[in-house]
């Protein structure tokens, strides 16, 4: 069941994250070139590396699918990208902001940082849509975890590539002569960051169990139902539907 | 480009934590409008076998 821990992982989530903005704004110091514009890296940063390792564990996950073609990794795999475009459009908002406070511009184009995560961002954009437009389940559940496995590869082979490429305007962080935050600022960057994992894993959890609860509504419903009342149709749609064949995983 | 002061950097900061919140609060409420309907179908289904229960 994925609604258990929940209430737990959702106190820790509030506790560690209510910290990281107190540590932020009260303990870590201005940044002695950027000043205090500098607070945006503690939510921008994490952000972006939470949202491209969402996008590499829906890969894993459509891996396992395809191996097992059991739903619920498709599933999990769903929810996952989802939850990864939802931070995708943040990390882009936060970028923009602060690329507008530091350099005067809302975007810069030939900044291969920025782009790179646009071109990763706009990819999984079409993920969704390439859903919407199966509709037999089944198959829809398989090309969708296709394009998940080879997304999801991209999205290392990008970042390297970025790393290797020539640096403008964007700071390289986790590089080889990066990691070279003051300890205070490092500390309040790590706090951020566990902080928006257990975000990450929470709205998962909370979505998984959604859609669960949904999924043996509906098995609910056409066991009551029987020949009394016909099954609505769900009509066509992104999220996955298991809900169309027999009953649910449960685990 | 020399840091902004703070009175100017102020309402980018806070704008891009606007923009997270922002985000988090719309992501719940799309939840809770399906915990709605998740509520109203449980409903239905629990009429439904009040009826199938008078029935039999």
């Amino acid at each position: 069941m994925y609604g258990k821990g929940l209430r737990a992982l959702s106190l820790a989530t509030t506790v560690v994250l209510t910290a990281a903005f107190a540590l932020v704004f009260f303990y870590a110091p201005n940044d002695a070139d950027q000043g205090f514009v500098q607070k945006i890296f503690y939510i921008h940063v994490p952000m972006a590396i939470v949202a491209l390792c969402g996008f590499i564990a829906g890969g894993v996950m459509a891996i396992a699918h395809l191996r097992t073609r059991a739903q619920k990794w498709d599933m999990r795999s769903y929810v996952a990208i989802h939850l990864s475009l939802i931070l995708g459009v943040g990390v882009l908002l936060t970028g923009a902001i602060w690329a507008k406070a530091s350099w005067g511009h809302w975007w810069v184009w030939n900044e291969p940082t920025l782009v790179s995560f646009l071109i990763i961002f706009l990819l999984y954009a079409c993920y969704q849509p390439l859903r919407f437009s199966i509709e037999d389940p089944e198959r829809q559940a398989r090309y969708a975890s296709v394009f998940a496995v080879v997304a999801g590869a991209f999205v290392p082979l990008n970042f390297l590539a970025v790393r290797l490429a020539q640096a403008y305007t964007h700071p390289r962080v986790l590089g080889t002569t990066g990691g070279n935050l003051p300890g205070d600022m490092r500390f309040t960057f790590l706090v951020a960051l566990a902080g928006m994992v257990l975000l990450f894993v929470t709205l998962w959890k909370y979505e998984m169990a959604s859609k669960h609860a949904t999924m043996q509504l509906r098995a609910l419903r056409r066991k009551l139902a029987g020949e009394e009342e016909p099954v609505r149709a769900t009509g066509r749609t992104a999220a996955p539907a298991a809900t169309l064949h027999a009953r649910p995983d449960t685990h | 480009m020399p840091a902004l002061p703070l009175d100017e950097a102020g309402k980018y900061v806070a704008g891009a934590y606007v923009v997270f919140v922002g985000l988090i609060l719309v992501y719940v409420a799309i939840m809770a409008s399906k915990l709605s309907r998740i509520e109203r179908e449980l409903e239905e289904l629990n009429e439904l076998a009040d009826r199938r229960e008078r029935g039999t």
